[in-house]
Parts: C-alpha cells; sequence; structure tokens
C-alpha cells in the first residue's frame, strides 16, 4: 500500500482575529493538529486600540479541504472573520523581501542592473555589497532572487504575503 | 487609585470561588496539590460548593463529564498543576470529542516562575490547546470573573466543550478590587434558530421522500430535553424510520415504534440498511463519524441528505451534503414541526419503505447463540436491562465489546441517561462518569456497564464512591480478554492474539470488599437473575463479577473500510485477514 496525494489549489485566507496571548499559537497550531499547510503567514496589529489583528494565511488543498481550513478557522473563539481572498474575486497579493548580494566588478553592475529592472531599492551598500528591497506578487519575487543566485546572493528575509480586496468594500 | 478610596478587594481564590457559585456551580471534582492550595483553602471557608475529592485526576474530568451528561449542567473539575493537570488531559480530550461541557480550573506556578520549568510546571494551556474549546492563562485576578464569565458561556453555548481555565498561584493569592465589571464579550455568538427558506426546503423534501430516515446524533441530548420531545413528534408528523448514533441513544425511544436501533460499525442490519437505501437522509445532530459511513464512496450513495449541526465545521467535512444548516438542532426540529403542521402537509405513504425494513428487520440481526452453560454477554445485558428498565437507570459504560452489547442490547427512552465515552474511547471512563452522574442524581439507579480490561483503568475510584456513599453499581462482564482487541485480532491478523489476554487479573469481589463494597460472582446463567436482584437490592456500591463466554464476538459489524451493506451478521462468516487499505484504517 502507498500514500495517495491528492491535488491541491492555493489559497489565501485573511483573519480578522482578538489581539492576545496565545492566539497565534492557536491557528497555526490547529493547522499543523488538522494536517493541514501553511505556506505562509503573516500577522499584525491593525486596530487603533491594539486589539484586533490580521492574519494572512496561504495555504494549501483540495477544495473541500479549504472549506474545513475556513470554518475550523471560525470555530476559533479569538477568531472573528475569515476571508478567502482567493475565492472572494480580485485582490491584491504583495509580499517583501530583503535581498543581500556580494560581489565586485561586473557581477556588482549586474546586479545593480537586474534590481533596477526589477524596480529593487538599494537601502543597503557596503563596497562590495547590497541589500535591496523589493516587493511584489511572489512570482515576481521568486525570480528575482533566482535571478540574485547568478550574482551572489548571500541571504533573504522575505514578509511571506499580505492581500487586499480589490475595489471600494473592505472584505 | 489612593488608599481612601479603594474599593474592598478579595484574593484571586475568593474572587474565583465567588464567581463559580454566581454561574450556579454546587458541585466540583478535584484533588489538591501545591498550586491549588489558596483556592482549596478559599473552598474550605465557602460551604456552598461540595467537592468530590476523586483518587486520580482522570478520575475528576470523567466524574465531571458524568455529571455534565446526566445533568445538563456543566462539570467543574479543579486540579493542581504539573501532573495534576496533565493526568486530566485524558478527560478533556474526551469532553472535546463528545461535546460536553467542562469547566477544568488548573493551579499554574506563579507567574514570575512560568517558563523556568518550576517544581510541577507544565505549559497547561499549551498542552490542552487543541484538545479544549477555548483555554486560558489567567495572569490577573481583576481579570478572573469576567474569564470564568465568559468560560461558563463558551462551555454550554453553541457546541458545547471543555474549557480550561490556567491560574498561576501568586494571581490566586493577589487581591483584586471585587466590583470590577469588565464588558462581557460579545465575541462568541454561536447559531440559534435556522433560516425559514432552508428549514421550507428541509420540510419539502421530507414530506415528499419515498425512503426517508431520521439519522440523529449526540446534538439533540446537548440541545436539551426540548429537543428530543421535538424529534419524537417530527418522527411521528413524517412517518420516517429514527436510527441514532452512540452518542443519541435515548434521544427517541427505543421502545418507539419507528426505531431502528443503533446505526454504524455495530449498529443492526435495518439502520445500516435504510440508511443505505434511503432517498432523503435528515441528519440531526450527528458527525458522519467514520464509525456510522463506513466506506465512504459507498455511504448512501442514492440520498439527498440534509444536515442540520450547530457547528459549520461539521458540516461537509467528510461527506458532502445536500442542503447543510447551521443552527442548533432542537430549534431547528420545532421549526420543521411548525412549518409541517402550518403547511398542513401529510405522511407521505411510506408503506413499501417500511415493507423493505420489515424484511430488514426479520434478520434479526442482534440474535446470538444462547447457552445454558455458560453466560452470553448479550444475555447478561438483556437481563440487567429486563430487570432495571422500571428504574430508568443512567448507564456509563467503559470502551469494547462490552460498551457495544450495552449499546445494542440495554435500551434508552429517555436523553441523558446513557454515558459513554464515544469519540475518543476512552477505557476508565465508565466508574468516573459513574460517580459523577450519581452526585448529580442521588436517587438514580446508576450502574456502570464495564470490561474486566477497561474496569482497571480507573479503578482507583471505588475509592471515591466508598467516601461520598454513593450507591453506583459497577457490572463487569469478564472474559478475561481486551474483548474488542482480541475480536479484531481473530477476525483482521488471523487470530494472532498479541497482548490482548487479560492476565492477572484481581479477585474483584475480595477487591470490592477491600474498598468496602459488596461483590458479587456469578457464572451460571441459571443463577444471573438472582444474583443481579440482589445487587440491586443493595443498598450501597456492588461491583458484579459477571462471568461470561469468553470468546464471544460484537457482531453484527461492518469491518473497517466496509460498506453498510457489506456487515457481517455471525462469526461463520469472518475470514480473519484483511487487505492493507482496510488494515489502515481504525
Amino acid at each position: 500500500m502507498h500514500i495517495k496525494q491528492e491535488l491541491t489549489e492555493r489559497h489565501v485566507l485573511t483573519l480578522t482575529v482578538d489581539n492576545e496571548a496565545g492566539t497565534l499559537a492557536r491557528i497555526a497550531g490547529m493547522f499543523t493538529s488538522r494536517g493541514y499547510n501553511i505556506d505562509s503567514l503573516t500577522v499584525a496589529d491593525i486596530s487603533e486600540d491594539h486589539t484586533t489583528s490580521r492574519i494572512t494565511i496561504v495555504t494549501r488543498g483540495p477544495p473541500p479541504v479549504i472549506d474545513q481550513i475556513i470554518a475550523q478557522c471560525e470555530r476559533l473563539i479569538p477568531v472573528h472573520k475569515v476571508t478567502d481572498l482567493t475565492e472572494a474575486g480580485p485582490h491584491v497579493e504583495r509580499e517583501l523581501a530583503l535581498v543581500k548580494v556580494r560581489g565586485t566588478g561586473d557581477q556588482r553592475v549586474e546586479a545593480m542592473r537586474l534590481a533596477d529592472i526589477y524596480r529593487a531599492r538599494v537601502i543597503d551598500a557596503t563596497v562590495n555589497s547590497f541589500i535591496f528591497e523589493i516587493t511584489g506578487g511572489p512570482d515576481k519575487i521568486d525570480t528575482f532572487v533566482a535571478l540574485m543566485r547568478e550574482v551572489g546572493l548571500v541571504e533573504v528575509g522575505r514578509t511571506g504575503i499580505v492581500g487586499l480586496m480589490r475595489g471600494a468594500e473592505g472584505s | 487609585m489612593s488608599e481612601d478610596f479603594a474599593v474592598p478587594e478579595k484574593s484571586g481564590a475568593e474572587i474565583l470561588i465567588d464567581t463559580l457559585i454566581e454561574q450556579g456551580v454546587d458541585t466540583v471534582f478535584g484533588y489538591p496539590g501545591g498550586a491549588v492550595l489558596p483556592i482549596y483553602d478559599a473552598l474550605f471557608q465557602h460551604k456552598k460548593i461540595r467537592h468530590v475529592l476523586v483518587r486520580h485526576e482522570a478520575g475528576a474530568a470523567h466524574a465531571a463529564e458524568g455529571y455534565a451528561r446526566s445533568t445538563g449542567k456543566p462539570g467543574v473539575v479543579l486540579v493542581t498543576s504539573g501532573p495534576g493537570a496533565t493526568n486530566a488531559v485524558t478527560g478533556i480530550a474526551d469532553a472535546f470529542l463528545d461535546s460536553i461541557p467542562l469547566i477544568v480550573l488548573t493551579g499554574q506556578v506563579a507567574t514570575n516562575l512560568i517558563g523556568t520549568d518550576a517544581f510541577q510546571e507544565a505549559d497547561t494551556v499549551g498542552i490542552t490547546r487543541h484538545c479544549s474549546k477555548h483555554n486560558y492563562l489567567v495572569k490577573d485576578p481583576a481579570d478572573l470573573a469576567s474569564t470564568v464569565r465568559e468560560a461558563f458561556a463558551i462551555a454550554t453555548k453553541g457546541r458545547p466543550g471543555p474549557v480550561v481555565i490556567d491560574i498561576p498561584k501568586n494571581v490566586q493569592v493577589a487581591t483584586a478590587a471585587t466590583d470590577v465589571k469588565r464588558p462581557t464579550s460579545s465575541r462568541f455568538s454561536p447559531a440559534g434558530e435556522a433560516d425559514y427558506a432552508e428549514i421550507n426546503r428541509a420540510v419539502e423534501l421530507l414530506a415528499n421522500a419515498k425512503a426517508p430516515i431520521l439519522y440523529t446524533g449526540g446534538g439533540i441530548i446537548n440541545s436539551g430535553p426540548e429537543a428530543s420531545a421535538a424529534l419524537r413528534e417530527l418522527a411521528e408528523l413524517c412517518g420516517a424510520p429514527v436510527t441514532s448514533t452512540l452518542m443519541g441513544l435515548g434521544a427517541y425511544p427505543a421502545s418507539g415504534d419507528a426505531w431502528l436501533g443503533m446505526l454504524g460499525m455495530h449498529g443492526t442490519y435495518e439502520a445500516n440498511m435504510a440508511m443505505n437505501q434511503c432517498d432523503v437522509m435528515l441528519c440531526l445532530g450527528a458527525r458522519f463519524d467514520d464509525r456510522v459511513t463506513g466506506r465512504l464512496d459507498a455511504f448512501s450513495p442514492d440520498s439527498i441528505k440534509i444536515h442540520i449541526d450547530i457547528d459549520r465545521s461539521s458540516i461537509n467535512k467528510t461527506v458532502r451534503v445536500d442542503l447543510p444548516i447551521v443552527a442548533d438542532v432542537g430549534a431547528a426540529m420545532r421549526q420543521m414541526v411548525e412549518v409541517w403542521k402550518g403547511r398542513k402537509y401529510k405522511a407521505a405513504a411510506l408503506n413499501d419503505w417500511w415493507a423493505r425494513i420489515k424484511g430488514w428487520r426479520a434478520v434479526d440481526c442482534l440474535s446470538y447463540p444462547g447457552s445454558t452453560q455458560e453466560i452470553m454477554p448479550q444475555y447478561a445485558i438483556e437481563r440487567l436491562f429486563a430487570a432495571t428498565k422500571d428504574k430508568a437507570p443512567i448507564i456509563t459504560t467503559e470502551v469494547g465489546q462490552h460498551q457495544m452489547w450495552a449499546a445494542q442490547h440495554f435500551h434508552f427512552d429517555a436523553p441523558n441517561k446513557w454515558l459513554t465515552s464515544g469519540g475518543l474511547g476512552t477505557m476508565g471512563y465508565g466508574l468516573p462518569a459513574a460517580v459523577g452522574a450519581q452526585m448529580g442524581n442521588p436517587d438514580a439507579l446508576v450502574i456502570d456497564i464495564a470490561g474486566e480490561a477497561s474496569i482497571q483503568m480507573n479503578i482507583q475510584e471505588m475509592a471515591t464512591a466508598t467516601q461520598y456513599r454513593l450507591p453506583v453499581k459497577v457490572f463487569i462482564l469478564n472474559n478475561e480478554w481486551m474483548g474488542m482487541v482480541r475480536q479484531w485480532q481473530e477476525l483482521t491478523y488471523e487470530s494472532r492474539f498479541s497482548e490482548s489476554y487479560s492476565d492477572s487479573l484481581p479477585d474483584f469481589v475480595a477487591l470490592a470488599e477491600a474498598y468496602g463494597w459488596k461483590g458479587i460472582r456469578c457464572s451460571d446463567p441459571a443463577k444471573l437473575d438472582d444474583a443481579i436482584a440482589e445487587m440491586l437490592a443493595y443498598d450501597g456500591p456492588v461491583m458484579f463479577d459477571c462471568r461470561v463466554h469468553k470468546t464471544s464476538n460484537c457482531f453484527p459489524m461492518i469491518p473497517s473500510g466496509a460498506a453498510h451493506t457489506d456487515m457481517i451478521l455471525h462469526s461463520d462468516e469472518v475470514s480473519g485477514t484483511m487487505d492493507d487499505e482496510a488494515k489502515a484504517l481504525v
């Protein structure tokens, strides 16, 4: 007997949650304990009175599993609202990355040229290194990081995705 | 705030006890220890709360479950930090899977010691996070009252469940103003009534069905006695047969005409065949558990499925349904009755359907080979039922063959009379649950139907029954085997009985006497009725060692990975092997 793999879809979920101790552990742990995947997870306080946070989770699963994930998130007491941006319609997704490259001569010039094409900004420079700041969809960042590997990539930090619905309405 | 204007302050422990009393708590099941000494001292000075001293914290949690399940009120547990809390975890997980409302108060080391690996420190909120409905670590006594109030609301409303409140020792000792009224949180709003558009649709489907079935579950018991009354009325109106999960037994009376018996792995042939062949299935507060559905792709393939559940995550979890209704099942059934009557629907002509059911009933799937030499376990349950049915007993069980035989051969006409560990399947549940049920129902006849292996898992609770003069009866079907394990090994592992023999059993009669109980042993079918009568006549706790046929298997049975239509009715149909796909299913 072999373990069967199922076809999965990628979904971006946003959760409005109480900003209290243990909320993140509760949500992340629920994903682990029920066998769901987390591709990326971001969390930050978004309210004036610091009582509410917004969590963006990128997850993967067959459609019925995505439904279950949403229902299981909604079942948690500190979770007020769950929106599936992927289902909800047009939305924007952005991620920020910091990318450090090291090199001199042609390699350094090439890194700078590529960064320019990808609209990455230089936020730190030495005679033999740069740190670029780049924002965009995950694909753009993947591509940029792949190019930087060719010209002296040292390390990368990525925030994971945040997303909002397009248009005037909130989710 | 200056001293002059200070409002009266109380310690965290006193605030806790005051809030418990305010929430209507009169009984707490617990065990003291270092990190809860301030709470025990406050309890000592308040006589409004009865504390039941168990002999192991797992017993406290199960006793609170038994109390909750039999009274409809939340059960309250009080244990110390570290091992006190970890011992209670099995009971918390049990209550989580069976949706039993519990408030579990755990002591914790002082806040300044948390994270230092202090004596008897365990990360209780971490450990219980995914086996409780919610949990808290309270770091300020000023937060205690509002936390306890919210915990009771969460535990009892919506789909009930256990809520853990971890209270560091310094928070129990420190004082806070007692008139702090923090706004009660509105963040918890469970489903109530159903949408009438959905109810209308459900009634229409049911009224036009040619082969309808009501598939009922523990949600009806949790919704309260009115829900059971609504179910009876709905079943009467629509004329459909009724089956139930293990957790829902008693919601519809087993003596009712429409009763098919329990469904699922050890359910009746007629219930499983009717589930498979129905055209409209109305699922009421049940959750399509794997013990119920059998092989998913063969589960009731041609029916329209309506699912009413208070927990949205139960809907479409394993089985896709056609009409999901998120609502309190009792309220939804009352709405269905109202719509049915308002529109003057008539029960459809279901004669053909009932004729087919009659055919399945004729299989007599619960029959078993009789014996005049030995007590057959099914016979023992039948005689126990016959001797006690007029007393409306509360029955608890452990887990295994005896549990399934009890579900099959003991019959319930009312809710809150059947307390069993369905979801988690916890051996050792029955005796402490009986203790809790007897505390909550002092005049009731409470019987734990047990196996000789399971009973040993929380046998220390015999002392609790002795201490509180609880006349619980423990009726052990003693076959000297972990019967369900032995049965599976016979059926799927070619009778390789690996570690399933109950060796070195205690002398249960002598053990009973050692604890101050009465002990009775019986192995002769001819003397069984008299022995049961002797047990019932005794005004105190009794342990009944009923020596039964050793290798009986529990049938009917849907083997692992099989469809409802592939039931094994008798042992001669068993092959003794199983392929890997089936073995991998539990």
